[in-house]
């Protein structure tokens, strides 16, 4: 008894470590969480999260009140540059959509089966799991909003990571540059594939690339769809550096797109669809005709001039021009703000540059047994 | 004329007391105690602002908040007993925002509040210079226990870097020094 009494704490520190270290050895063991680790782990995200949830709803607010209000300076200009940037990738679309047409009129031919992100969700950074060896954040949507684990994060600029821990109102999510992460990648230009992992200090590695393939430095990186997470087709990053790895293998650093150290919004996927590619059959609106869209076009005669018969007066339209989107987006577009970006043309314009002649209205996109055809578009679900 | 027995009456008196004589200066600690929303609020808000500010700061993600209050509880309650569930408690709460398995950070902290509140004893960790050094000392402690559990029980692949180790150590102790005068003002005496 005396002898339990001198080393008593002695006694009861070998007790709480054995107990720690049988706990984590059984969690190593296991695959999944079991009851009383998933508790803690509710417990302490109840605990914390809240708080966290209100000091970014305040930043962001207060944030709001500042650029909707009081910070406007160079808001005129920066509307006209971007009204000019719209037209630009106007233009630019119509080529891209002819592309993606004849690229998937080539795949319809080849039974091709494409992913396409139809629902996102945005949700906000809320905070990290404040380790640096646990690269992973949390997000304000949890199970009652629909995410489930597993599910691809993604933002504007390249992918994030995936969901991994799902709890009532809040989310863990795994960052593509922590070491326990795999993303299935594939290079843009040389096809290559490999396993998107990160290291211990942050970086991201490109694994599995066999030595004797050339890969430049500066090209893309793009998930593969290989890990039934992500989706093929999305944005990782860039390749930085390549060199000689141990084994058969180069050792290829690629920085992220997206920027993984300030990340405040995020798109959680919630739906991709899978299904094989058709080719539009109404034809990709021309680069000439969003031009003449955009020109100035004589006004429309008055009624009684036209029955005078005036000679060489313009013909009655049957449909007045709308603007005239371009063919569909590619799957990959997303953004729960976004509404879909492009529609299906249904009226196009079918005259010279002018635009002050007769325009036609095409009929809607209709398959073979005469339904209208499913166009890929993406649905948002309320913020 | 009757002899005393020296077992049975000794010249001396044993007092079960708070004070302690330290190995350092040979002047009696006194030892304290802290309220409970203190001991409740201060390890959580530890928690959430590590796991807050390194998304906004990036930098902060060099400190080790839970671990500085852990060493500032033990030393100031000079408790193995205390230090050790303390440190355990707080690692527990560190590990279960992480995606690892539970336990890394508790079994780091719990050696280094027992490690903590121990050496306190002997210690006078009340001047800022022994506080700093003791914070760089426990910080190494805490990574070396951190690795070894991490690279051979959860198989984690793991770097380790001295000059790292060590500036981060400094880093802590600059900062632990600041938190320990901030602890100085919610502690007790017994």
């Amino acid at each position: 008894m005396d002898v339990l009494g001198r080393y008593r704490n002695l006694i009861v520190l070998v007790g709480v470590l054995f107990a720690q270290v049988l706990g984590l050895a059984v969690q190593v063991k296991r695959t999944t969480d079991s009851e009383s680790t998933r508790l803690i782990r509710i417990w302490a995200v109840g605990a914390v999260t809240p708080l966290e949830k209100m000091l970014v709803w305040a930043q962001s607010s207060t944030g709001n009140i500042w650029h909707s209000y009081f910070y406007l300076r160079g808001v005129r200009s920066e509307n006209r540059s971007l009204k000019a940037q719209i037209e630009r990738m106007s233009l630019e679309q119509v080529r891209m959509s002819q592309d993606a047409d004849q690229a998937r009129r080539l795949q319809a031919l080849l039974a091709f089966k494409e992913q396409f992100i139809s629902q996102t969700m945005a949700a906000q950074v809320i905070g990290s799991s404040g380790s640096e060896l646990s690269r992973s954040v949390y997000i304000d949507k949890g199970e009652r909003d629909g995410v489930k684990p597993d599910m691809a994060v993604i933002t504007a600029d390249g992918i994030v990571g995936k969901v991994l821990r799902v709890y009532g109102s809040t989310s863990l999510v795994l960052l593509i540059d922590d070491q326990t992460s795999g993303v299935g990648a594939l290079l843009d230009k040389t096809r290559l594939q490999g396993i998107l992992r990160g290291t211990p200090s942050g970086e991201v590695m490109l694994e599995k690339v066999m030595s004797d393939e050339t890969v430049p430095a500066g090209e893309m990186v793009l998930t593969s769809g290989g890990d039934g997470v992500f989706p093929k087709g999305l944005l990782v990053g860039r390749v930085t550096r390549v060199a000689p790895g141990s084994e058969l293998f180069l050792n290829i650093r690629v920085r992220p797109a997206a920027d993984l150290s300030k990340l405040e919004e995020v798109l959680v996927v919630t739906k991709i669809d899978e299904r094989q590619a058709e080719p539009d059959q109404t034809g990709a609106a021309r680069a000439v005709d969003i031009l003449a869209e955009r020109l100035p076009s004589v006004p429309a005669k008055p009624e009684n001039a036209e029955k005078g018969g005036v000679p060489g007066a313009a013909a009655p339209t049957d449909a007045a021009p709308k603007p005239v989107g371009p063919a569909t987006a590619g799957p990959t577009a997303t953004g729960s703000d976004t509404k879909p970006k492009t529609v299906p043309p249904q009226a196009s314009t079918s005259s010279g540059a002018t635009g002050n002649s007769a325009t036609k209205v095409s009929p809607k996109p209709v398959n073979a047994a005469g339904e209208p055809k499913p166009q890929p578009a993406v649905q948002d679900s309320p913020h | 004329m009757r002899l005393a027995n020296p077992n049975r009456n000794p010249p001396y008196r044993i007092v079960h007391t708070n004070l302690a004589i330290t190995y350092t200066s040979g002047e009696q600690v006194e030892v304290y105690r802290f309220s409970i929303p203190a001991t409740v609020l201060i390890p959580l808000a530890a928690v959430f602002l590590q796991a807050f500010l390194p998304l906004r700061f990036r930098f902060f993600s060099i400190f080790d908040l839970p671990l500085l209050v852990t060493i500032g509880f033990a030393t100031a309650r000079r408790s193995p007993l205390a230090g050790l569930l303390t440190g355990s408690l707080i690692g527990i709460l560190q590990d279960a925002l992480t995606h690892h398995p539970i336990g890394l950070y508790g079994i780091s902290k719990t050696v280094v509040g027992f490690g903590a509140s121990s050496l306190g004893i002997k210690l006078d960790v009340e001047h800022a210079g022994a506080r700093f050094l003791l914070t760089i000392f426990f910080y190494v402690v805490h990574e070396v226990v951190y690795f070894m559990i991490a690279r051979g029980l959860v198989g984690l692949h793991m770097e380790w870097s001295w000059p790292h180790e060590l500036l981060s150590g400094v880093a802590n102790a600059a900062l632990g020094v600041l938190i320990f005068m901030l602890l100085d003002r919610v502690k007790q005496r017994t």
